[in-house]
């Protein structure tokens, strides 16, 4: 077990998302920033799809009641263990009793952190992810409480051999960190009615910067900036729309689609976000500026292809790293 | 970036034109494709002929095959690629929507390309009809407090209650998608004398069961979520349960009928 001693009710149980029910409109949800879950998860020990916990307001405490071992990734916040330090992209033995605490971000928006085994909450519709927005999966449906008690998926108890712990450099995986000042450049498709915006509208998609309003949740970000205009008025039936969809609404502001999304939606699609990008929104804050550059699908799968291989070595290395006693 | 955004629009070939006529064994015509004469079946191009291919990313297809208006045709065929496609390898979801199918795949699985490819020729290759839906009961308390508004959708059609909720239970309505939100059907089928603009204000909150109407489309809540729509009965059948597996009570290509238990003044 381990105890939430302090929290927001938007930090969740999270795991991969769920597959396969958008046609009864069932949206994937999972972690926004799903390749840092992966990695906790590698390091932990854990299969990928293992469920671990998503913090987004800070600070969050947690007190372990049994001896496990943990990983923390994502933002860059400072996390202490008792009296130790942890640094980011790490894992670490924890023993019963151990308060774990993370600070607000120095960097970054989200963090995750991973058990030995995963948290056990009930699998519905094949994930444990929460479905804040429609209130199912994870805890009772629900972000966590002060008081809330999480189990761990049962399995050996295995410990690190190295007390210090180990970690992985996500530098392979994210690249050089974004500096503070910097806005976050996202690639992105062009989506169906692309080329029904005018010409001044796409100029302005691509060269200004814009920024992330309040209005920003799991569901998806309405961003400020220039107004986007179509060429001609259009009447769009319902369509699928995704993760990383961007869509403009009459007023021209755009929003991006996110974990949460609909899973239809009818505003026009100016373009997407590629999926290997999709972190990077999950890590910008409220404020954040953003730049969109066009990419095409080969330089998408690409990346992907590369997030892919980043796992699989990852997982060969933590595997000899851990050295289980 | 010169060429973004020209990734729609493919044409078919001439081959899966013909296959297609043949399929549909309707009336020809001849009509000209860049200089080649070609026989096309005698429906309207814009329905059948040539849908339109875009991106969601790199690991999602948007086939848009939608005309001006919404068509029952193309919607079956939506179905039946939708099951077509959802067999192959690497295809993770596919996603009706009304007269479009998103489809959901790994790119690393399967190459983009390779399922564009595919996703045309199951357009033009597939037999609708091979999707069966099923039948659906939906009991339903016509007006009084759970039915707020069926006294002023009745004045706007310049019908009498009885005769609204005759036309409203008389129909068979077609799934036509299941989204947005969890359960919610995209039903096709209204009588058109049943229609009316969504509110100007929509309610904050209209409950779960709620039988509603909005512009010429009929659905059913499946949680209490804020709504622009005319709530003209309620059901009790539950049309989401994420426990249950399938979910959704409905599944794109089933019929709807709605029966009624009482209409309360």
């Amino acid at each position: 077990m381990i105890e939430i001693l302090s929290t927001g009710a938007v930090n969740s149980v999270q795991d991969l998302g769920r597959t396969g029910y958008l046609d009864a409109g069932v949206g994937r949800s999972g972690a926004m920033d799903l390749p840092a879950l992966e990695v906790a998860n590698l390091l932990a020990g854990n299969d990928r799809h293992a469920a671990g916990i998503e913090i987004a307001l800070f600070p969050f405490r947690l007190r372990f009641e049994r001896d496990t071992v943990f990983a923390f990734a994502g933002a860059d916040c400072p996390a202490r263990i008792g009296d130790r330090e942890v640094p980011g992209w790490w894992a670490m033995n924890a023993v019963a009793g151990d308060v774990l605490t993370l600070g607000l971000p120095r960097s970054g928006a989200r963090a995750v952190l991973a058990f030995q085994g995963g948290i056990d909450v009930p699998l519905v519709l094949g994930s444990r992810a929460t479905d804040l927005k429609s209130a199912f999966g994870g805890l009772e449906g629900r972000g966590l409480n002060r008081g809330d008690r999480l189990s761990l998926v049962d399995g050996p108890r295995k410990r690190l051999k190295m007390e210090a712990g180990f970690g992985a450099d996500p530098t392979g995986l994210r690249g050089p960190a974004i500096g503070k000042d910097d806005p976050v450049v996202m690639r992105v498709l062009p989506s169906a009615e692309y080329d029904t915006f005018t010409a001044e509208a796409i100029d302005h998609f691509t060269q200004a910067e814009w920024s992330i309003t309040n209005d920003a949740n799991r569901m998806g970000y309405r961003l400020s900036g220039p107004d986007l205009q179509l060429t001609r008025k259009l009447e769009l039936f319902s369509h699928g729309i995704m993760p990383g969809t961007v869509q403009v609404p009459p007023n021209g502001q755009p929003i991006i689609q996110l974990a949460e999304a609909n899973t239809c939606g009818g505003y026009p699609k100016i373009a997407n976000v590629i999926e290997a990008d999709l972190w990077k929104l999950a890590q910008a804050p409220v404020g954040a500026r953003l730049r969109f550059e066009m990419t095409d699908r080969d330089t998408a799968v690409a990346a992907l292809a590369k997030e892919r291989a980043f796992m699989t070595d990852l997982a060969a290395a933590a595997s000899l790293m851990r050295g289980w006693m | 970036m010169p060429g973004a955004g020209n990734n729609a629009g493919l044409l078919p070939t001439t081959e899966s034109v013909l296959l297609m006529r043949q399929r549909l064994g309707k009336p020809e015509k001849l009509i000209y494709h860049d200089g080649v004469e070609i026989l096309v079946a005698e429906i309207p191009l814009t329905e059948i002929v040539s849908p339109r291919l875009s991106m969601e990313g790199a690991g999602a297809i948007l086939l848009d095959a939608a005309g001006a208006v919404f068509s029952d045709a193309v919607q079956a065929r939506i179905w039946a690629v939708a099951a077509a496609m959802a067999a192959l390898d690497g295809v993770a979801e596919t996603v009706p929507g009304m007269n479009n199918l998103m489809i959901v795949f790994d790119p690393l699985a399967l190459a983009p390309v390779k399922a564009e490819k595919q996703l045309l020729e199951a357009w033009l290759t597939v037999v609708p009809d091979a999707v069966a839906g099923r039948d659906v009961d939906i009991p339903v308390v016509y007006g009084g407090e759970t039915g707020e508004d069926l006294v002023s959708l009745a004045n706007h059609a310049g019908l009498s209650v009885e005769e609204v909720v005759r036309r409203h239970s008389d129909a068979v309505y077609s799934v036509a998608a299941v989204g947005a939100m969890p359960g919610f059907v995209y039903l096709s089928g209204l009588d058109p004398q049943l229609a009316m603009p969504r509110r100007a204000v929509p309610r904050m909150k209209v409950e779960i069961g709620s039988v509603i109407i909005g512009g010429a489309q009929a659905g059913i809540m499946p949680c209490t979520a804020p709504s622009g729509w005319h709530i003209i009965g309620r059901t009790e059948v539950p049309l989401f349960d994420p426990l249950r597996d399938p979910p959704a009570a409905c599944r794109p290509g089933d019929r709807i009928r709605f029966r009624v238990v009482e209409v309360k003044a």
